[in-house]
């Protein structure tokens, strides 16, 4: 039992070798291992479920540098490892149907189980270095799947997109962590202690803390470096549903509430840190108002599940913000569930539809794929917080940690933007008429794609009754049957309706857009914007760059200094060395003088 | 012997001489152009410099006597400068053969 946590980060890696070194050819073999290894983890994470404690062997000893290879074990860890692993399994089934066809099935799954080994190390790391390190390795697992179909130019544009964006973040996490480190003197989580922080001051604790929210805000695609997450719905669907939705964008979720809980702060110490709570929380709550005012104009399936990720990791990162983090992380583990569900099931449609994600292309999907049309419909109502579903659960205890603050009509306005854009997608794609020949001849998933989403929907109705493992500190408030009379609960509902009546008159049998906001569908133009300004910063620094390289470092210095060296060797060439041998004479018998008057005359 | 009544020179005179003809060599060997005569003025300057020697070698006395060790060295310069003389003129001679001159201001291809 000890040593039972390695298994879970060896059994990934040696798929991931294996299938890399050995089974390339063998797509057959590849998957199946692959699979296999994720059920063994699974297995192992159940088994550790509830589990405390700690083990660790020495790294790196130099003077008082000590790093250490380990891991952590406590109710946040295994609670995150169950997601990890449980949604890994059901997207690698669901793979085994969704990729069948696929040409590089076997790299496919080879990158998997890279994920799932670097991802599983972020879980159970004990330290901030370590945590780096695999933070940086779900980094290149990702780019390497969001460009699996690397022949398209946006898949392998989006790929680079993302490596860059996170690129920005992690440097800000890097310097958090070594800042930290600084103030608490360790890196090991366990080690460390909040009272550091008060002899650091304020200033020096809140910019520590917001740069290792810089990491958060890079993978869990906050404002202003999201601009990743969208376009990394190139890559193939169930990696959009385990990565860039349920697991590795919460990470950063993960790592604020790991950083807060092995700090100790609490809302009655939080002004250790000046205003640096205040800026997260807002962070994400502006986040998850403009994503989900962005996704409200998106007609691609997987976009606007993308938006509504965004916008839900806002949601997480508000309440971490909010000192919090429980209420986050159960708002994380009830999301990665059911929006694991949404995304398997959009790639469900977008299997049956061959490859169309135009949500106006859809139509009429409910007849004809009635199985992954209900577990939708389940994932959708979670999404949107209808009472007794997980999200509804989630979602109120983060309004709970809002209620004192203005965020909360941002929390509302978002939750009723939320089921505006849900219901217009559901809507849309799977009542009324098929649209196109692709959603005419849709049938139902095979076994190995329904069997997965039917399991996730169980898990959505469930999952908060698996609190109980769960990080709560007793902070988590779970009631199997909703406070009706609540006030925040009747905002909620409110907001439910509101955002659900507004669909259906909007949409409801309708065939094409009746409303068309330019603003809301191109992004805030943020993404134009962004170019625009990186290609003018970029001109001008290496404009800059150029001027200093040419003029300052290639003219003055090593042009100068050949220059000075060639000037006087001119200098003698011309005055000295002009072959007349008798002012070489001349000035050898005056160079015998000189140095007889130094030697003898000169004391 | 009509000798007798001249005043037998002193040290500073004969360096004096010495001096002289050290540096009417030096200016010989730095105006002139032949290669010929510049040699003749550096073997003046070798012999200001061995007159020098045989001077000091005349003032100098131990025990009474003069020190005739500046004199034995003398003849091994005249001995060396023979050699030399021989080496150099072989060496201008060869030099003419080459190139039809022996004017230091025709020899210029040292020029930097």
């Amino acid at each position: 039992m000890e040593n039972l946590p390695w298994f879970l980060l060896l059994i990934p890696i040696a798929s991931a070798a294996i299938i890399q070194l050995g089974l390339k050819k063998s797509a057959a073999l590849s998957s199946a291992l692959s699979t296999i290894s994720v059920l063994a983890t699974f297995i192992i994470a159940v088994l550790l479920l509830g589990k405390d404690f700690a083990s660790s062997f020495n790294w790196i000893e130099a003077g008082t540098l000590r790093l250490n290879i380990g891991f952590k074990l406590d109710q946040l860890a295994t609670c995150m490892m169950i997601v990890v692993t449980g949604i890994g399994l059901l997207v690698h089934i669901f793979s085994l149907g969704y990729m069948r066809d696929d040409p590089a099935k076997a790299r496919y799954f080879g990158c998997l189980s890279l994920f799932m080994f670097s991802m599983t190390g972020i879980v159970l790391s004990s330290n901030f270095v370590m945590m780096f390190i695999f933070w940086e390795l779900v980094g290149l697992s990702s780019y390497l799947l969001i460009g699996h179909w690397y022949q398209k130019d946006t898949a392998a544009d989006a790929a680079k997109k993302a490596f860059l964006v996170n690129r920005i973040g992690d440097f800000g996490f890097m310097i958090g962590i070594l800042m930290l480190w600084a103030i608490t003197g360790t890196v090991v989580f366990e080690a460390m202690n909040g009272a550091s922080l008060d002899t650091a001051g304020t200033y020096l604790a809140g910019t520590a803390i917001l740069l290792v929210f810089c990491g958060a805000v890079g993978k869990s695609a906050q404002l202003p470096l999201h601009v990743w997450l969208p376009d990394a719905m190139e890559g193939p669907t169930p990696v959009s549903a385990l990565i860039h939705a349920a697991t590795m964008v919460a990470a950063g979720v993960y790592m604020m509430a790991r950083t807060f809980f092995s700090l100790g702060i609490t809302a009655e110490n939080m002004g250790i840190l000046g205003n640096a709570p205040d800026v997260i929380a807002w962070v994400g709550g502006i986040t998850s108002l403009v994503a989900a005012l962005m996704a409200t104009q998106q007609n691609d399936i997987k976009k606007i599940l993308a938006y509504s990720t965004l916008s839900q990791l806002g949601y997480m990162v508000m309440a971490v913000g909010l000192i919090a983090p429980e209420a986050g992380m159960f708002h994380l583990f009830t999301h990665a569930w059911f929006k694991a569900l949404l995304f398997l099931g959009s790639g469900a449609v977008i299997y049956a539809c061959h490859h169309e994600q135009d949500i106006w292309k859809m139509g009429g999907l409910l007849k004809k794929m009635p199985i992954t049309a209900i577990t939708f419909l389940i994932g959708t109502l979670s999404l949107t917080a209808v009472p007794f579903t997980s999200g509804f659960y989630s979602k109120e205890n983060i309004l709970i940690a809002a209620k004192d603050s203005p965020l909360l009509y941002i929390a509302i306005g978002v939750a009723a933007l939320t089921t505006f854009y849900m219901f217009r997608l559901f809507f849309i794609a799977f009542l009324g008429k098929a649209r196109d020949s692709g959603s005419e001849d849709a049938r139902e998933a095979p076994v190995v794609m329904w069997v997965p989403l039917a399991l996730l929907a169980v898990a959505v109705i469930a999952s908060p009754f698996f609190s109980q493992f769960f990080p709560t500190n007793g902070h988590v408030e779970v009631h199997a049957v909703p406070h009706f009379g609540d006030k925040l609960v009747l905002m909620s509902l409110g907001a439910f309706a509101t955002g659900f009546v507004f669909a259906f008159l909007l949409y409801f049998g309708k065939d094409k857009e009746p409303i068309s906001i330019p603003l809301f569908r191109n992004k805030f133009y943020l993404d134009i914007i962004y170019q625009r300004l990186v290609t003018v910063f970029q001109d001008a620094i290496a404009a800059l760059v150029h001027f200093f390289d040419e003029f300052i470092i290639g003219g003055l210095l090593v042009g100068g200094a050949a220059r000075s060296a060639q000037g006087v060797g001119n200098i003698f060439r011309r005055f000295a060395q002009n072959g007349s041998l008798s002012s070489y004479a001349y000035l050898m018998g005056l160079g015998a003088v000189l140095v007889i008057y130094f030697t003898v005359f000169a004391k | 012997m009509p000798f007798d009544s001249l005043p037998t020179p002193t040290l500073n005179e004969y360096l004096m001489i010495s001096g002289l003809l050290f540096a009417i060599g030096l200016a010989g060997v730095i105006i002139r152009r032949n290669i010929i005569v510049i040699f003749m003025c550096l073997e003046m300057m070798l012999a200001a410099a061995s007159l020098t020697l045989v001077a000091f070698s005349r003032f100098h006395t131990v025990d009474g006597l003069p020190d005739y060790d500046g004199q034995m060295l003398v003849f091994f310069v005249i001995t060396v400068a023979a050699a030399e003389v021989a080496v150099g003129l072989a060496i201008i001679v060869s030099l003419y053969r080459a190139r039809q001159t022996i004017q230091t201001d025709e020899l210029t291809s040292l020029r930097g």
